[in-house]
C-alpha cells in the first residue's frame, strides 16, 4: 500500500473481502486520498456505510465508522451529523443500498441540504447477494431476479440528488480515480449535502452475466463510455446514448441544515421568550 | 416555591417530555402519529430552547436510524411513536441492541394491527415491544400508569438504556398518554441521573476487548479519538464483525444475559392488598386503573381481592408473580388485549395457581364493573 494512505487503514483488517477485480478497492483508495488531501483529522472523520458489498469499507477504515442497516446510512449519518456537527461524515452507499431501499432517505437528506458527503458504489447490481437487478441496472441487462434483462428504466441518481436539492452532484468512474478524488474533495468542502456517483465493476455478479469480459475490459469499457460534461453539452441525445456523464455535474447554494439549527440554538438562547 | 413544586396539571404526554428533558435528552428524532404526536410537538419548540435538536424525520425508519447515530455520538436520544411506527422500527430497534446503542423509543398504544383505531385506546404491543425484532435479543420494557409516573419511568427508561447499553421501550397507552392530572415534578436534583460507561483510558487506546467480561462494557463515542467500529453484523469483543461459532456463541450469550432476568424487578411490581387476596387482579396501565377500583368495590363488598401492577413489564417480574401464584392466589389478569400478558402470567404460575383473564379490544377501556362482574364470575 501507498505509504501516503496507508495511516488511514486499520491494515490488521486487510486484506479486503472483495472478490478479484472488484472496483471497490480503487473507489475506496479515491476516497481515502481526498481526506488525506482535505487534511482532515483522523479522529473528527465519520464514515456511515449501509449494507452490501461496498459497505464493508467502513471497517478497514482507520476512523469512527458505523456500519449501519441496509438502506439507512444517511438516516444515520443525519443523526450523526445533527449532534456532533464538528465531524467530517462520509457516507457510502451501494446502488441497491441507496436508490432502492434507502431512496426515500436520499432525497430527504438532498432536501434538507445537510452536510454530508455521500459517496455511491454503483456497480449496477445487488453483488453481495449475488446478482440481483437495482434500480441502477441499466435496462435490458441481465441479473438473476431478471434472466432476460431487466425490463424497468434505470435511474440516473445525479438528477435525482439534484432535483430533490443537493448542492453538489458529481460522477466518476473507478477508471477515473483522479477525478473521483477531485469530486469528493469538492463535495467535502461543499457546505450541504453533496452526492457523488461512481461507476464501478463488478466482474462477478454482473460483467460475468452480461458478457463484459474481464476486470480490464470493464475498466475500459467506462474508459470508453465516459464522456465529460463539458464535452456532453455539446452533444445530442443520440451521441449520448450509452454514454456515461462524469465530472461535477451540478452546484448550486442553499441554506445547510445543521448550521441552521444552530443559528436557531443561538437564537432562541438569546431571544428568549417566544417559546415560553 | 419553584415551578418544580407547584402542583401542575399535565398531559401524560407532556410529563414524558418533562422527564425525558430532566433526564438529559438532547436529541429527538420522530414522525407524526396519533396518539405519540404531542411528544414531538413539545419538543419541537422545547429541545431547540435547551441547546438540544428536535428532528422531524420522513418516517420511523428513519428516525430511529437518525436516533441511534445521534446516541454513538453520546447524545442521549430519544423517539415517540405509536403501533404502526413502532412495526418500522423494529428494524432500528434491533440494530441498537446488537450494536448496544443506549436510546428510548416511546411507544404510545393504539388500537391494531395496522391502522386499526389511531385514537382508541389498546394494549396490543405487549408481544411486539418484546419479540418485535428478528432475533433472540433482551429488551427492557417499562409501563407507567399514570401522568406522575409517565415522569418518574421516562427518567427510569434513560437511565436504564445508559446503564444496560441497551435501547429501552416506555410502553404507554393512549389513556395514560392523553389523560390530565395534577402533577408535582421533583426538582432536577432530587433525581438520580445514569450517564453510560465510558472509557477510562485516554483516546486512542481503547480496546473494547479488555472489558470482554464485564456484561456492558464502556463505550467510545464518535468525536472522542477512539476510532471505533459499530456493526450490526455479529461481532466480537473489539467490535469487528466475526462468524466464528466460538466467538458468536459467547458474545450472543453475554448479550442476551447482560440484562438480568432479575431486572423485572428494578423497578418492583406495585402489590396492593395482596397479602390476604384470594384474587390478584393483575393490570398495567391505564387498566390498572380500572382495576384499582374494581378491587375498592370487591372489598367493600367483602370479596379478598388484591392488585398486582407489573411496572417492568419486560424482563417478566417473575418474582412477585411466581411467590403470589406459590401462596395460593388466584389470578384475574385484565389487559386491553386477547392475553398476550396473561399468557406470561401463566407461565411462571406453571399450574401452581388458577389463572383467568378479562380480555378486550374494542377501542375502549375496560370498565370497574366489569372487572367486578368478572370478580363475581370466578369468586
Amino acid at each position: 500500500m501507498l505509504p501516503e494512505i496507508e495511516g488511514f487503514f486499520r491494515t490488521d483488517k486487510l486484506p479486503h473481502m472483495w472478490c478479484p477485480g472488484c472496483g471497490n478497492g480503487i473507489v475506496l483508495h479515491g476516497l481515502v486520498k481526498a481526506i488525506a488531501e482535505l487534511g482532515l483529522d483522523k479522529n473528527k472523520v465519520t464514515i456511515v456505510s449501509g449494507i452490501g458489498c461496498s459497505a464493508r469499507a467502513a471497517a478497514y477504515l482507520d476512523f469512527d465508522t458505523v456500519h449501519t442497516t441496509h438502506g439507512r446510512a444517511l438516516a444515520f449519518a443525519t443523526g450523526i451529523k445533527l449532534a456532533r456537527p464538528e465531524l467530517n461524515v462520509f457516507v457510502l452507499m451501494g446502488d441497491g443500498d441507496c436508490s432502492a431501499i434507502g431512496g426515500n432517505h436520499l432525497i430527504h437528506a438532498a432536501r434538507r441540504n445537510i452536510d454530508l458527503t455521500a459517496l455511491v458504489f454503483n456497480n449496477s447490481i445487488y453483488g453481495m447477494t449475488g446478482g440481483q437487478a437495482s434500480p441502477m441496472t441499466p435496462s435490458g441487462k441481465r441479473a438473476t431476479t431478471a434472466p432476460t434483462g431487466t425490463l424497468e428504466r434505470s435511474f440516473d441518481l445525479c438528477e435525482l440528488a439534484r432535483a430533490a436539492g443537493a448542492t453538489m452532484v458529481g460522477r466518476a468512474t473507478a477508471f477515473h480515480t483522479r477525478l473521483l478524488t477531485g469530486l469528493l474533495v469538492k463535495g467535502h468542502r461543499n457546505k450541504g449535502f453533496s452526492l457523488v456517483e461512481v461507476i464501478t465493476q463488478c466482474p462477478t455478479a454482473y460483467g460475468r452475466r452480461n458478457k463484459m469480459g474481464q476486470p480490464a475490459d470493464m475498466l475500459r469499457w467506462q474508459k470508453e463510455h465516459a464522456v465529460d460534461i463539458k464535452a456532453a453539452r455539446n452533444m445530442d441525445s443520440g451521441q449520448l446514448q450509452d454514454k456515461i456523464i462524469i465530472g461535477e455535474l451540478h452546484r448550486s447554494t442553499a441554506p445547510e441544515l445543521t448550521t441552521r439549527y444552530r443559528q436557531l440554538i443561538q437564537e432562541l438562547r438569546e431571544g428568549g421568550g417566544f417559546l415560553d | 416555591m419553584t415551578e418544580y413544586t407547584q402542583p401542575r396539571l399535565m398531559q401524560g404526554n407532556e410529563a414524558c417530555v418533562e422527564g425525558a428533558l430532566a433526564a438529559g435528552l438532547n436529541f429527538f428524532a420522530g414522525y407524526p402519529i396519533t396518539p405519540s404526536t404531542e411528544i414531538a410537538e413539545s419538543l419541537a419548540g422545547r429541545l431547540p430552547k435547551a441547546g438540544g435538536v428536535f428532528m422531524q424525520m420522513e418516517d420511523e425508519i428513519a428516525s430511529i436510524s437518525a436516533v441511534i447515530g445521534a446516541s454513538l455520538t453520546g447524545a442521549k436520544a430519544m423517539t415517540a411513536t405509536s403501533g404502526p411506527g413502532f412495526s418500522l422500527m423494529q428494524e432500528g430497534l434491533g440494530y441498537g441492541v446488537m450494536a448496544e446503542v443506549p436510546c428510548v423509543l416511546v411507544n404510545v398504544q393504539r388500537l391494531g394491527p395496522s391502522t386499526g383505531i389511531a385514537t382508541a385506546p389498546a394494549q396490543g404491543d405487549v408481544m411486539q415491544s418484546r419479540w418485535g425484532t428478528h432475533g433472540d435479543h433482551p429488551v427492557i420494557v417499562i409501563t407507567p400508569s399514570s401522568v406522575a409516573e409517565v415522569y418518574t419511568l421516562t427518567v427510569q427508561a434513560f437511565n436504564l438504556a445508559e446503564r444496560y447499553r441497551t435501547p429501552v421501550i416506555l410502553l404507554m397507552d393512549e389513556v395514560v398518554a392523553h389523560m390530565r392530572e395534577s402533577v408535582v415534578l421533583p426538582e432536577p436534583g432530587q433525581l438520580q441521573i445514569v450517564n453510560r460507561p465510558r472509557p477510562e483510558t485516554p483516546p486512542g487506546v481503547y480496546n473494547p476487548a479488555e472489558h470482554a467480561g464485564r456484561p456492558v462494557r464502556p463505550m467510545a463515542c464518535f468525536g472522542d479519538g477512539y476510532r471505533v467500529h459499530v456493526t450490526g453484523l455479529a461481532h466480537d469483543a473489539t467490535g469487528f464483525a466475526t462468524s466464528r461459532p466460538e466467538v458468536v456463541n459467547v458474545e450472543m450469550t453475554r448479550l442476551n444475559e447482560k440484562i438480568p432476568a432479575t431486572a423485572g424487578e428494578i423497578i418492583p411490581p406495585e402489590k396492593i392488598c395482596c397479602d390476604d387476596a384470594d384474587i390478584v387482579l393483575t393490570a398495567f396501565g391505564g387498566t390498572a386503573r380500572a382495576a384499582m377500583r374494581a378491587m375498592r368495590l370487591a372489598r367493600r363488598d367483602g370479596l379478598k381481592v388484591g392488585l398486582l401492577r407489573p411496572v417492568v413489564l419486560w424482563p417478566v417480574p417473575e418474582r412477585a408473580i411466581a411467590g403470589l401464584a406459590a401462596a395460593g392466589k388466584r389470578f384475574l389478569v385484565v389487559e386491553m388485549n386477547f392475553g398476550q400478558y396473561g399468557r406470561e402470567i401463566e407461565r411462571v404460575a406453571a399450574g401452581r395457581a388458577a389463572v383467568y383473564g378479562l380480555y378486550r379490544v374494542s377501542g375502549e377501556l375496560i370498565t370497574p364493573a366489569e372487572i367486578l362482574g368478572r370478580i363475581r364470575e370466578v369468586a
